[in-house]
């Protein structure tokens, strides 16, 4: 049995903060197949489109028939404890600062012996459940957890190191004014959240939040805007080096393609909040988190973006809104890259629609958001990269990996008239 | 002694001493907030170019991102539709000795501590030239509320039925535009018209009625209690922006002590 993990104790000043170390990260292209389907929480290996055996390790010919063929497919996550070892040291750092170290192979259903990561609490020829989870390198490792729940289970040291759980880490929700900023505070702090921090901008005017957000408990409200560096610095300045967990749900919308607002203005402040806000927050409060990956229970562990499912294909309805949303996204691909090697994760969690006055004359469905606040904390709790809250988002997902091109053509249908 | 050799030996023996009537430039400073649809005041905001650094090694300096309209500022009669075909309606087209000239100012202080809603009417006005004399013909009226005091989100005083802050009914801009032919016409406030100035017939009068007659707004103003109710110079220069329907700039007056 797992001991429940305690909030850390107030950190010794006079302690050097632990650089973080990283698992390998080199893979085969074929392999990366497994890190694209742990970046959705997805189980998932190669099945030869010849023959269907199920491939494990990933390669590029079937070690059945050869066949090249071999697409990535979600199988079965239940399999068997067949063997398990206890590593006592590794020439890798990563690895070493961390031993003893449980490893096994499972026989899964689906066929093959994988070689992988064992829970704590997994018993030898008892059933597993796979995960696959990302690491600390960004890539999809393979982790057996026992097939009913056992207590505290989520507190297993590599559990946790393969997730962000929200559990007594701190936590920046930046935009207080976002109607679901009260929702995400709340489900926050049900799943352990030891604090959260709300940025308010324009204190100068009241807005509808204001009594939501101060009566959850350990909720703290500070200003800041992300469109004003001089304020996002400033916030950082002072709680940077306590935030283990960012959420930027800064969001300024309205309607409209380019044609219908004949001007740039909106255009502006939606590129100023949606993407140079990301900007400046990542500017400002990146360094420290990422010099914060390794500092023990709360270290910091995610970097999380709400962002519309239209940043994948743009709806003209909302069309310079979706292009916002679109940089903010290739500006998300860029933060994976420069944040990677600290370990800091960036999840993406797009959504379709919102249940709120800018989207009011769209048809449901629409996410309401307390949706929104589950995909989040799901999503951090199981470590992943790419979270698709509700039925829209879920079908672009689908769409747009089918074929980008056929989505985008369905999204910009004409109508007929003069 | 020239007049102006005159005015500057006062200046520096502080005879003359100038007030500064203008609020900072600063990121948390209120801007107007209209029905969201509409297009908005852009905020005061500051990006640094370089500070000594690796962008820039010996200097430092920012770019700016403000509307004509943000912080204290002056309008141009074509802020306004009233205003619209005004001749030389524009911030760059005014003449230039427009920018200086006397000043009255009338206290309503003790009425907005009172009342966030204060009228300035026809009445309060003739009250005061019944103390201070006639208003001259093309001075600055500036509505002193002691407005500008206030901070935080006291200071748009926005309700869910909107703002409520002071300003001129429309008899009491019509009798300042028609009845004694000002220059133009300033508040501590956001706006030259009240917070519920858009209920109003008709609707934002100050604006409306001061614009329409080629007068000029000054808002967000401040240290009007260090002026006195009439003799002082004022020196409200916008800047020279092309069509430019406003601008903010530093409003500064001359007082006699």
């Amino acid at each position: 049995m797992i001991e429940a993990l305690q909030l850390p104790p107030r950190k010794d000043p006079q302690k050097r903060t632990v650089s973080p170390t990283r698992p390998p990260e080199a893979r085969s292209r074929a392999s990366l197949g497994l890190s694209a389907a742990a970046a959705e929480g997805r189980f998932a290996l190669q099945v030869c489109a010849e023959c269907n055996a199920v491939q494990y390790p990933p390669r590029d010919a079937c070690s059945n028939c050869i066949g090249t063929d071999l697409p990535w497919q979600n199988i079965s996550p239940a399999g068997l404890l067949l063997a398990d070892t206890v590593i006592q040291t590794s020439t890798k750092l990563y690895f070493r600062e961390r031993t003893p170290w449980r490893m096994g192979t499972v026989k899964l259903d689906a066929g093959p012996v994988v070689l992988c990561h064992i829970h704590s609490d997994c018993k030898k020829n008892a059933p597993v459940t796979m995960l696959n989870r990302l690491d600390a390198a960004g890539q999809g490792v393979l982790l057996a957890i026992p097939t009913t729940r056992t207590t505290n289970m989520e507190d297993d040291p590599l559990l946790r190191a393969l997730s962000a759980d929200p559990k007594h880490r701190r936590i920046l929700i930046t935009d207080a004014w976002n109607p679901n900023t009260p929702a995400l505070a709340t489900a926050l702090i049900e799943a352990g959240a030891a604090a959260v921090f709300v940025g308010e901008s324009e204190s100068w005017r009241p807005h509808p939040n204001r009594a939501a957000l101060a009566q959850i408990d350990k909720v703290e409200v500070q200003p800041l805007d992300v469109t004003d560096t001089a304020s996002v610095k400033k916030l950082a300045g002072e709680f940077g080096g306590k935030t283990d967990i960012l959420i930027n749900n800064a969001r300024f919308m309205r309607p409209g393609g380019v044609l219908e607002r004949g001007d740039t203005v909106f255009a502006r402040d939606e590129m100023e909040v949606n993407y140079l806000g990301l900007m400046r927050l990542a500017q400002a409060f990146g360094p420290a988190m990422c010099g914060r990956t390794a500092d023990g229970v709360n270290a910091s562990a995610a970097w999380v973006n709400i962002l519309s499912v239209n940043a994948l294909s743009n709806s003209p309805d909302y069309g310079c809104f979706s292009a916002s949303n679109a940089a903010a996204y290739s500006l998300s691909q860029s933060l994976r890259g420069e944040f990677r090697s600290a370990g800091l994760r960036v999840m993406n969690c797009f959504v379709g629609p919102t249940d709120d006055a800018w989207y009011q004359p769209l048809p449901p469905p629409k996410v309401l958001p307390a949706a929104v606040a589950r995909s989040v904390v799901d999503g951090l709790k199981a470590g992943l990269e790419d979270v698709w809250c509700g039925d829209v988002a879920k079908d672009v997902r689908e769409r747009w990996m089918r074929d980008a091109k056929v989505l985008e053509r369905e999204m910009t249908t004409g109508v007929d008239g003069a | 002694m020239s007049t102006l050799e005159t005015l500057a030996a006062d200046i520096a023996s502080g005879t003359v001493t100038i007030v500064d009537l203008t609020h900072t430039l600063d990121p948390d400073f209120p801007v107007i907030i209209l029905p969201p649809e509409f297009g908005q005041c852009a905020r005061f905001r500051m990006e640094e170019i370089s500070a000594y650094d690796h962008r820039g090694p010996a200097w430092k300096w920012h770019n700016l991102t403000l509307s004509e309209h943000t912080g204290t500022h002056f309008d141009a009669p074509s802020h306004w539709i009233s205003g619209r075909d005004v001749p030389n309606g524009a911030v760059d087209e005014i003449p230039v000795d427009a920018f200086v000239g006397p000043v009255i100012v009338i206290d309503c202080s003790a009425g907005v501590a009172e009342n966030d809603d204060y009228e300035l009417t026809p009445e309060v006005i003739q009250a005061w030239e019944a103390q201070h004399g006639t208003i001259p013909e093309d001075s600055w009226v500036l509505m002193r509320t002691d407005w500008s005091k206030r901070s935080g989100d006291l200071y748009l005083n926005m309700k869910e039925d909107g703002p409520h802050s002071p300003g001129p009914t429309p008899d009491g801009i019509r009798f300042l535009v028609e009845g004694r032919n000002i220059r133009g016409f300033g508040t501590e406030t956001v706006g030259t018209d009240a917070g519920q100035g858009a209920h109003y017939t008709p609707p934002f009068p100050a604006h409306y009625i001061l614009h329409g007659a080629g007068k000029y707004g000054l808002q967000c103003l401040a240290n009007l209690d260090q002026l006195p109710p009439t003799g002082a110079i004022l020196m409200a220069a916008p800047l020279k922006i092309k069509n430019g329907t406003g601008s903010p700039l530093r409003v500064l007056a001359m007082v006699n002590r």
